[in-house]
């Protein structure tokens, strides 16, 4: 024992000897507990809202109840639940839209957002920088449904803006080349024909959130120390090969940040297709997405059961997506940089 | 004591007597329901003065939602709730609604003084009855005078069955100003057909998509026909394949882009107030083609069977469903066709509607709504309608042969309501 916690415990025993024992057992007792009592908010609102449904849903999983007879009226079916789910054409069928719409819908998100973040740090003059950064991101923070709403009128057939300027481009001499094919299709409905509305769901989460990762990346560009670029400057590397040699290898750790939250985001896919297919998810169910499926199960279909037993599955394949990824690029995507 | 302690202390014995008296009842809405209540609660007030009734409102997607979150937790629901057609289904299940037809409220006595469809629309396959009808939605078909008068076409004759219909539609579906693309359809939504002929003409004992035995029916005839007539609609080219609700729609309207649309009596009102106000009197109303009867819409009252005040709630109901007057102030302040069939012969029903060039459409309206067959409904009603809105799309628009997608729609109905 050192002086110093010698020193501490006969001050701790004067003071047991002096102060009466009510008092010590308090202030003891309120030593032991204070870091509990003040945890407590945080944690009782998160065991009622969090926790709670979580062990709800796994038990709820397991019975079929209508909610409308009240909870009384649940009854234990074991896995049956999951059994159905597996032979539900429909299942399948939101599955693959939900993994074609989350591949779509992500890839673009972050080829665009890479160089486009390239060009905002190291390109662009410093003042313009911020306000354009926070101009791409203004899409991320506007309400999902105002945001669909306009884009219903975006993508409208006979009136809309999209195939408006698609006819106007496919008649300007400059482009006319590239949509010379699309004349036939015209006017594209995109809302409204299963193989538009998928492409169209993806074009509005793209848009929506590419704007975030433009940020992720800005900020992960801002940590490559200056000197490997002028160094390369100096070795005569252009642009182009700075971004490939440099720029690209140590992003990797934010790259592997961002997509794996692009995963699990799009994997949820809700919102947009909710609205823009009009909360019924589009033409023969080609925009209904897994968590629009068990919405509609649960809510609408008054099956709570299986809308459970379907949230697990979901949360099944997000875990298994999640843990893919990180076998791919898990080793290289949280190493140092060297 | 002191004269004027004790009158002091008769007033409050008396005021807390009162008090103990009255009964507060709540009563969950949706918009425009609440205007009407609003204006005639006074006149329920003066007529029960022991109830106090609470309006509580919430958007029409929201109040349902709430209600089946009420009705499964047991508690927080309003003594009285309305109910959207579209959403009965969901409440027929045994044990959230009240029976109406039991005691001490015995519903079976009103039978007569409505329209028989609304009845049969609240009655579940077991005999009980979830909710009052209180307004209804006659189905028929709105139609452009212009449009027809261009093509020297008579209403008449154009419904007089689906061929003569789909004649009509390949006349005046045409390129009217040279640009190529066209201008004027028959109708927004070859599916609207669909739907109106399957829930017609059922035969005596089934559902509509259930027969009696539960099990679903929809590969016989009466599916296969509506399809194959949407079908023929679609292939020609006859449909602005226009969702319903959407801006396009309302452009359609606006600039008279479809010649007909079936739909139910309320639609003169959004069409009039805010759809497309600047084309009055270029419309008409007439009966849907090839002599069937449609119904779109329609409200009702249920009691949930936690309400603690049924008693009271059940009087605030009879007052809003089966007093004439009472109907009629809702159907002059907020459009809601009664369901009470006696009030047909109102003045108010006779009345010219600029809109319809001066017709008499309430006339047309009560007509509909006297010959509208209805069927009891199914839990499964729901689940089977979304499956078989899907094989139509499927039909439609992907061009899946008839009945293959309907055999895959009845397969999917029987697991769904295993």
């Amino acid at each position: 024992m050192t002086t110093s916690t010698r020193e501490a415990n006969a001050k701790a025993e004067a003071v047991t000897a002096v102060k009466p024992d009510r008092k010590f057992r308090w202030y003891r007792w309120q030593r032991r507990f204070a870091p509990y009592i003040f945890v407590s908010p945080f944690f009782i609102l998160f065991a009622v809202f969090g926790l709670f449904p979580t062990l709800f849903s796994i038990y709820l999983s397991f019975q079929a109840w209508n909610p409308v007879q009240g909870l009384g009226s649940m009854e234990w079916v074991g896995i049956e639940n999951y059994q159905f789910l597996l032979t539900d054409p429909w299942f399948w069928k939101s599955l693959r839209n939900t993994i074609w719409l989350a591949l779509a819908s992500g890839i673009p998100q972050h080829l665009l957002a890479i160089p486009l973040a390239f060009v905002l740090v190291s390109v662009v003059h410093r003042s313009l920088r911020h306000p354009l950064t926070a101009a791409y991101f203004l899409p991320y923070i506007t309400s999902t449904v105002a945001v669909a709403i306009v884009f219903n009128t975006i993508f409208g057939t006979q009136f809309g803006v999209l195939n408006w300027a698609i006819n106007g481009l496919a008649e300007w001499p400059l482009t006319s080349w590239m949509f010379s094919g699309i004349r036939d299709q015209m006017p594209i409905n995109w809302l409204g024909r299963a193989p538009y509305i998928k492409p169209a769901i993806a074009i509005l989460v793209s848009w929506k959130y590419f704007g975030f990762n433009v940020v992720l990346y800005s900020a992960g560009l801002a940590t490559i120390p200056r000197d490997y670029y002028e160094a390369a400057m100096m070795d005569g590397a252009t642009a182009l090969q700075r971004f490939r040699h440099i720029t690209l290898p140590l992003l990797r750790p934010m790259m592997f940040f961002a997509i794996t939250l692009t995963i699990i985001g799009n994997l949820q896919l809700f919102d947009e297709p909710f609205i823009l297919t009009n909360r019924t998810g589009g033409p023969s169910e080609s925009g209904l997405t897994l968590a629009m499926y068990l919405y509609r199960t649960g809510f609408e279909w008054l099956d709570m059961g299986t809308a459970a037993a379907m949230s697990w599955v979901l949360f099944l394949v997000i875990g298994t997506s999640t843990i893919l990824h990180f076998f791919i690029s898990g080793r290289r995507g949280l190493e140092r940089r060297e | 004591m002191l004269k004027p302690a004790r009158v002091i202390l008769a007033t409050l014995l008396l005021a807390l007597g009162a008090a103990f008296a009255q009964t507060n009842i709540s009563i969950a809405l949706y918009p425009d329901l609440d205007s009407h209540l609003n204006a005639v609660l006074e006149q329920f007030h003066a007529e029960n003065p022991d109830i106090i009734v609470e309006v509580r409102i919430l958007e029409h997607g929201d109040h349902h939602t709430a209600l089946v979150t009420n009705l499964a937790t047991g508690s927080g629901a309003a003594d009285v709730v309305a109910i959207d057609v579209g959403f009965i289904a969901r409440f027929v299940a045994d044990g959230g609604l009240v029976d109406l037809n039991s005691e001490p409220y015995n519903a079976g006595q009103y039978q007569d003084i409505f329209a028989e469809y609304a009845w049969l629309q609240a009655s579940t396959t077991d005999g009980r009855l979830v909710a009052m009808p209180t307004d209804l939605g006659p189905g028929v078909m709105y139609y452009r005078r212009d449009r027809f008068e261009q093509v020297d076409a008579n209403v008449e004759d154009v419904i007089a069955d689906w061929d003569s219909f789909l004649e009509f539609g390949r006349a005046v579906t045409r390129d009217t100003d040279g640009d190529g693309q066209i201008d004027v359809y028959l109708i927004a939504d070859a599916g609207d057909v669909a739907r109106a002929m399957f829930r017609a003409n059922i035969a005596p004992g089934d559902g509509v998509f259930f027969g009696a035995d539960g099990t679903p029916l929809v590969t016989n005839e009466r599916f296969v026909e509506a399809f194959r007539v949407a079908k023929a609609i679609r292939d020609d080219g006859l449909d602005a394949r226009i969702g319903a609700w959407s801006n396009e729609w309302y452009e359609a309207f606006k600039r008279g882009t479809v010649a007909v649309q079936l739909s139910g009596a309320w639609l003169l009102g959004h069409l009039q107030n805010w759809m497309a106000p600047e084309t009055a009197g270029l419309w008409g109303a007439s009966n849907l083609p090839n002599g069937i009867y449609g119904s779109w819409g329609g409200s009702f009252y249920g009691i949930p069977e936690q309400s603690a005040n049924k008693d009271a709630a059940w009087r605030l109901i009879e007052f809003l469903t089966t007093n004439p007057d009472i109907q009629l102030a809702a159907f002059d302040r907020i459009g809601a066709f009664p369901a009470v069939t006696s009030t047909y012969g109102a003045p108010l029903f006779d009345e010219e509607l600029a809109f319809l060039d001066g017709q008499q459409a309430r006339l047309l309206f009560s007509e509909v709504a006297n010959n509208i067959e209805g069927r009891a409904t199914h839990p499964g009603d729901n689940v089977a309608e979304e499956i078989v809105n899907s094989a139509l799309s499927q039909v439609l628009d992907e061009g899946r042969d008839i009945e293959e997608a309907l055999a895959e729609a009845q397969q999917l109905i029987a697991r769904r309501t295993r």
